[in-house]
């Protein structure tokens, strides 16, 4: 028993096919529950994935050998997103001027505001310019972070909690503010929660998803033109 | 299938290839969603294979965050040790940012939908 566990952690096999086999129990509990927000299945996977790597001593690199192949995917999968976004592109075009206002004001405060609060908490300067781009999509995110003296896989990590988090709480907070038009709702999701905001808002309707799609990318784009130089002129302010 | 998958690599290729050669501060895949829009909008749509490959992996969108996500445990020192300034930082801001993302373009389109 213990020469075969052995034998078969090593393989990338056996973590790829965990990943998948985890993630399809966090779907099947996901739609047990009726859809609820809280039953994220990315919050399920990575903590049953997390106990699991813990509990039997595997190192992190051992089990990325093999869940590469999951995470090589999700570039293809962001190109595909031009698909539902050419869907929707007339209404996104006759509703280019707020989409951009919108853009503007939703990315500094995301942005800005994570760096302001974390900075008046008293965290320290790699933490916070880890923090700062946690609304865009891992690649920049990552790419940000590193030109602001961030550590790149911190970011990732605070980019999907923070992903986790508006999946799970953005719907319910724009329903508090009378705000439910699948416009508003998708865009905001994928603005301030990227793909994973992204990925719930497909599952409300592919309109909601469209305008996340959209918020993403451009979001993505925004923040990694404003915020290398911006945040740099705003850190000796707080200090 | 395999075609929509050769045609997205390739234009996630092309758009590494743009980004490497203009050093654009934006990821590959980014670049090579906007290449393929283009070439969407062109072509007046996608052929049903493409569409149905895309809808296939955008169905499954959450599964491709479960590796980097898990990552989570090399970080788990430096979480213990600024959790609140994190954590506080962290869902302050993603609500700051959902509401003010939300409510502008909500206020300025609700005359819009009004009117359909």
């Amino acid at each position: 028993m213990t020469e075969i566990w052995v034998y078969l952690s090593a393989q990338p096999l056996l973590w790829l096919t965990l990943t998948l086999a985890i993630y399809l129990l966090a779907v099947f509990l996901h739609r047990k529950s009726g859809g609820l927000p809280a039953v994220n299945p990315v919050l399920i996977s990575v903590s049953i994935l997390v106990a699991l790597l813990l509990a039997t001593g595997t190192p992190y690199q051992r089990y990325f050998d093999g869940a590469q192949f999951v995470h090589f995917l999700l570039g293809p999968t962001t190109v595909a997103l031009a698909v539902p976004l050419h869907a929707q592109l007339k209404r996104l075009l006759a509703m280019s001027g707020p989409l951009l206002i919108a853009l503007v004001v939703g990315s500094l405060v995301a942005g800005l505001s994570a760096y302001v609060i974390g900075a008046w908490l008293g965290a320290s300067a790699p933490t916070l310019a880890s923090l700062a781009p946690k609304s865009v999509t891992t690649p920049i995110a990552m790419g940000i972070a590193e030109r602001l003296g961030g550590l790149a896989s911190l970011t990732a990590v605070f980019v999907i909690l923070t992903g986790i988090f508006g999946a799970i709480f953005a719907t319910g907070i724009l329903r508090c503010l009378g705000v439910k038009d699948e416009a508003s709702v998708g865009f905001a999701m994928g603005l301030a929660s990227h793909g994973i905001g992204t990925a719930r808002a497909f599952q409300l309707s592919e309109q909601t998803g469209a305008f996340a799609a959209l918020a993403m990318g451009i979001n993505g784009l925004f923040t990694a033109l404003t915020l290398p130089w911006l945040l740099p002129m705003l850190a000796p302010l707080l200090r | 299938m395999i075609a929509a998958l050769a045609t997205l690599l390739a234009f996630q290729l092309a758009g590494e290839a743009l980004r490497a050669a203009l050093h654009l501060p934006v990821p590959g895949p980014v670049i090579g969603m906007a290449l393929l829009l283009v070439w969407l909008v062109i072509r007046r749509g996608p052929g049903e294979p493409l569409r149905h490959t895309s809808g296939t992996l955008l169905q499954n969108l959450s599964l491709m965050f479960v590796p980097a996500g898990t990552g989570v445990m090399l970080h788990m020192g430096r979480l213990a040790d600024e959790a609140w300034p994190i954590a506080i930082a962290l869902v302050a801001s993603t609500v700051l940012g959902i509401v003010a993302a939300g409510l502008t373009l909500h206020r300025l389109t609700r005359h819009q939908e009004d009117a359909q």
